[in-house]
């Protein structure tokens, strides 16, 4: 078993926290993990991206190369669209569908959503609507996470073992919201 | 033993608490920050065991790592790359006074520049100073390394440098580790002459230094991290130093078809080379950052063995390795299936919103605007993104301190008027001496220093002078009626412009101190405090 991943967004929208539940995931089944993160100067509202790799064999490079990567999973439209060199053939995009729009040259939305749409394998997610209706705008990144579960090969019930783990220290009370936000997550993309 | 999923940085924490470390000393600096801070969340940096408190800027930390040396002690000092130009002094001389207690200098390099103003390659440093070098190629190695460079570094007598770059100081992988050791007890140095480098002793550790070479060149070549693997094919053989390797590696899932040499200890373990360059056409050097190695494989005249690398165009001259660059070099194709979507802009970072340092810029502009050729000499902090737009206030920024020191060199050279903005913590890294300066030739330069209470652009960590700061300006003589605090909120906007335009305009120095808390802090006390 070998699973590449980009997770892509800006600073501050929570990839790093996304990485970290499928890293432990991964760290508890026994696999190779190699977790490229980027922190500094980007983390200030720049592009932000994290090359996840899983595998069950020894794992090389710290980064994926280009047409290698399984699964893009974004909080945001033009982030996902960014590491497009970096998909394999058959890999998939799961993505927000929600622009963050924070430089004015941003380009326009609507060609950005076409280009998604016309592309196989892509799931787009509309987070702001979803965290908005379920009162949790926090947690929409685990939202994200369960509508990627599929693409991981690693099994929902072992993401949320990882979600029980990682959040374990903040309460009963963030785990089940969580818990919640990865279940609605997969539902909404079955 | 147990099993951890951990950054390069944190392996490298471990290592050194589990080498029995006792104080840590470090300025932050991206890539290498989270080093520090794993140590001060540990059981020990907790406990007051080990030392972990932030230092002024990397000098102070390497000297200090020095005298705890001294003291019989196992000392860590961390940095960025460019914070061993601030370093040297101290880091050279050590290298001839060499060291009691083991000593590991930790240089994190960013090729490519992912948040540096260069990308400097510190193993030039180790050569400098004459010490060896490990460059870990993994995190288990990174770990591992630790306690074997503190061994190193008490057997030999000297400091060791170790190196590693932004792709393993930031990346995660598990790492299994051992058993801790007890830290050293105090016990001061056999010889403490060695410690005093007047001339006629400094030539005699010189001179010792120098016939040690032989000893660190042997080490090299037996070193358990310089690992030489035969190959089928003698067409080619490679060199791949540090990360290099798995680069390389990442092309060749079934193994290496090319007899390579993995380089994570040096000096350069020059025998094997020489093998390698008698069995094999030709030589492809893989190495993060400057050629390094390609150099001193190279030389000048010319050879049989055709070397190749960063200087012969295979390899790209700048920037970091990546394994599709590596892949290139090996004449294999890419694997690239989808094109670059013409849907993407850059997304440059930003000063956050409602960040004081906004403040700053737009009332600093609206008195600039109004004088012609002023300039404005800038530092190094998120406030250098003060030279993006829609701000575009400075006009410089070249090191830790250079925005004082500049706008007096500009000021001296008939610039009126000149103003130099710098954060809090880089001031203390290295702005009070330039202040002093200024202050003794009362040049006719306003400074400000824009004081979020904290080192923002590299996370929040304590800022060395935080409520010091008037006092720090009146010791230095700065005259207190153009010494001024204010307050960056935009409803203070009046107030902030006008003490700015009557400081521009005084014709003598004055300081500016526009403070309030960063809000990225800020909204991390807020969450603290809930839970
Ligand atoms: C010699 C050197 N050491 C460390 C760094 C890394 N560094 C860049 S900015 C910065 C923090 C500056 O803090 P401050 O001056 O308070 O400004 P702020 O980011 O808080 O606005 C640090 C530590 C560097 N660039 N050069």
């Amino acid at each position: 078993m070998k699973t590449d991943i980009i997770l892509a967004g800006v600073g501050g929208q929570g990839i790093l926290s996304i990485a970290t539940i499928i890293g432990h995931a991964a760290l508890n089944e026994g696999l190779y993990i190699k977790q490229a993160e980027v922190h500094g100067m980007s983390q200030r509202g720049g592009d932000v991206q994290s090359n996840l790799r899983i595998s069950s064999d020894p794992i090389a490079s710290d980064l994926i190369p280009l047409g290698g990567a399984d699964v893009i999973i974004a909080m945001e439209p033009m982030e996902a669209l960014r590491y497009l060199p970096y998909l394999s053939e058959e890999g998939w995009i799961i993505t927000s569908s929600t622009p963050f729009v924070n430089i004015p040259n941003y380009p326009d939305q609507q060609a950005i959503m076409e280009e998604l749409k016309s592309r196989k394998n892509v799931k787009l997610l509309d987070l702001d609507a979803m965290g908005k209706e379920h009162s949790m705008p926090k947690a929409v990144n685990m939202m994200l996470l369960g509508a990627a579960a599929d693409a991981l090969a690693l099994g929902f019930d072992k993401l949320q073992n990882s979600i029980r783990t990682v959040f374990g220290a903040k309460g009963e009370q963030i785990v089940e919201m969580n818990i919640k936000a990865l279940t609605l997550g997969r539902e909404c993309v079955k | 033993m147990a099993k951890k999923l951990l950054l390069g940085d944190q392996a490298i924490a471990q290592g050194a608490l589990d080498a029995g470390l006792s104080g840590v000393y470090a300025y932050p600096g991206t890539p290498s920050t989270e080093i520090t801070e794993y140590i001060q969340e540990s059981p020990q940096g907790r406990g007051g065991e080990v030392h972990c408190r932030w230092c002024t800027n990397e000098k102070t930390a390497m000297e200090t790592a020095l005298g705890m040396s001294y003291a019989g002690k196992r000392a860590l000092v961390c940095m960025k790359h460019v914070g061993m130009n601030v370093a040297a002094d101290p880091f050279l001389n050590s290298a001839i006074t060499g060291v009691n207690g083991g000593v590991v200098v930790l240089v994190a390099d960013d090729p490519s520049m992912h948040s540096s103003q260069n990308e400097q390659d510190t193993r030039f440093y180790g050569k400098f100073a004459m010490i060896p070098v490990l460059e870990p190629s993994n995190q288990q190695e990174a770990y591992d390394m630790m306690s074997f460079a503190y061994e190193l570094s008490e057997k030999i007598g000297e400091p060791v440098l170790m190196r590693v770059v932004t792709r393993m100081a930031h990346s995660r992988a598990v790492v299994e580790t051992g058993e801790p050791k007890a830290q050293n007890e105090l016990n001061a140095p056999e010889r403490s002459q060695n410690w005093v480098l007047l001339p006629a002793i400094a030539r005699r550790r010189y001179a010792a230094l120098v016939e040690q070479q032989k000893e660190f060149d042997a080490l090299s070549e037996s070193s358990p991290f310089n690992v030489y693997t035969e190959g089928e094919n003698h067409d080619m053989g490679v060199i791949a130093c540090g990360i290099g390797y798995n680069y390389y590696m990442e092309n060749y899932p079934q193994g290496s078809p090319y007899p390579v040499l993995k380089v994570s200890q040096y000096p350069l373990p020059k025998e094997i080379i020489r093998k390698m360059a008698s069995e094999c056409k030709s030589l492809l050097i893989v190495e993060d950052g400057q050629p390094f190695v390609e150099e001193q494989v190279r030389g000048v005249l010319p050879v049989e063995c055709e070397i190749k690398g960063r200087l012969s165009g295979e390899l790209p001259r700048m920037g970091e390795l990546t394994p599709d660059n590596v892949k290139a070099a090996l004449g294999m194709g890419s694997s690239q299936v989808f094109a670059a979507s013409q849907n993407v802009v850059p997304r440059p970072p930003a000063l956050c919103q409602g960040c004081g340092h906004r403040s700053v810029y737009e009332a600093l502009n609206r008195i600039v605007a109004e004088c012609e050729g002023a300039r404005v000499f800038g530092d190094i902090g998120c406030y250098t993104l003060g030279a993006l737009p829609p701000y575009k206030s400075i006009n410089s920024c070249v090191d830790m301190g250079a925005s004082i020191t500049m706008a007096k060199g500009a000021s001296d050279a008939g610039v009126f008027p000149a103003i130099a903005v710098i954060g809090d913590s880089t001031f203390t890294h290295s702005g009070m001496t330039g202040l002093l300066d200024a202050v003794n030739c009362n040049a006719p330069i306003t400074v400000i220093i824009s004081d979020n209470l904290t080192t923002a652009m590299t996370g929040g960590q304590d800022s060395a002078g935080t409520n010091k700061f008037e006092a720090i300006c009146q010791g230095l003589g700065v005259d207190k009626e153009h010494l001024h605090v204010v307050n960056p909120l935009p409803q203070n906007m009046e107030e902030i412009t006008r003490i700015m335009r009557e400081e521009i305009n005084y014709r003598g120095l004055s300081v500016i101190i526009p403070r309030r808390e960063c809000i990225q802090t800020l909204s991390r006390k807020a969450k603290a405090k809930k839970k």
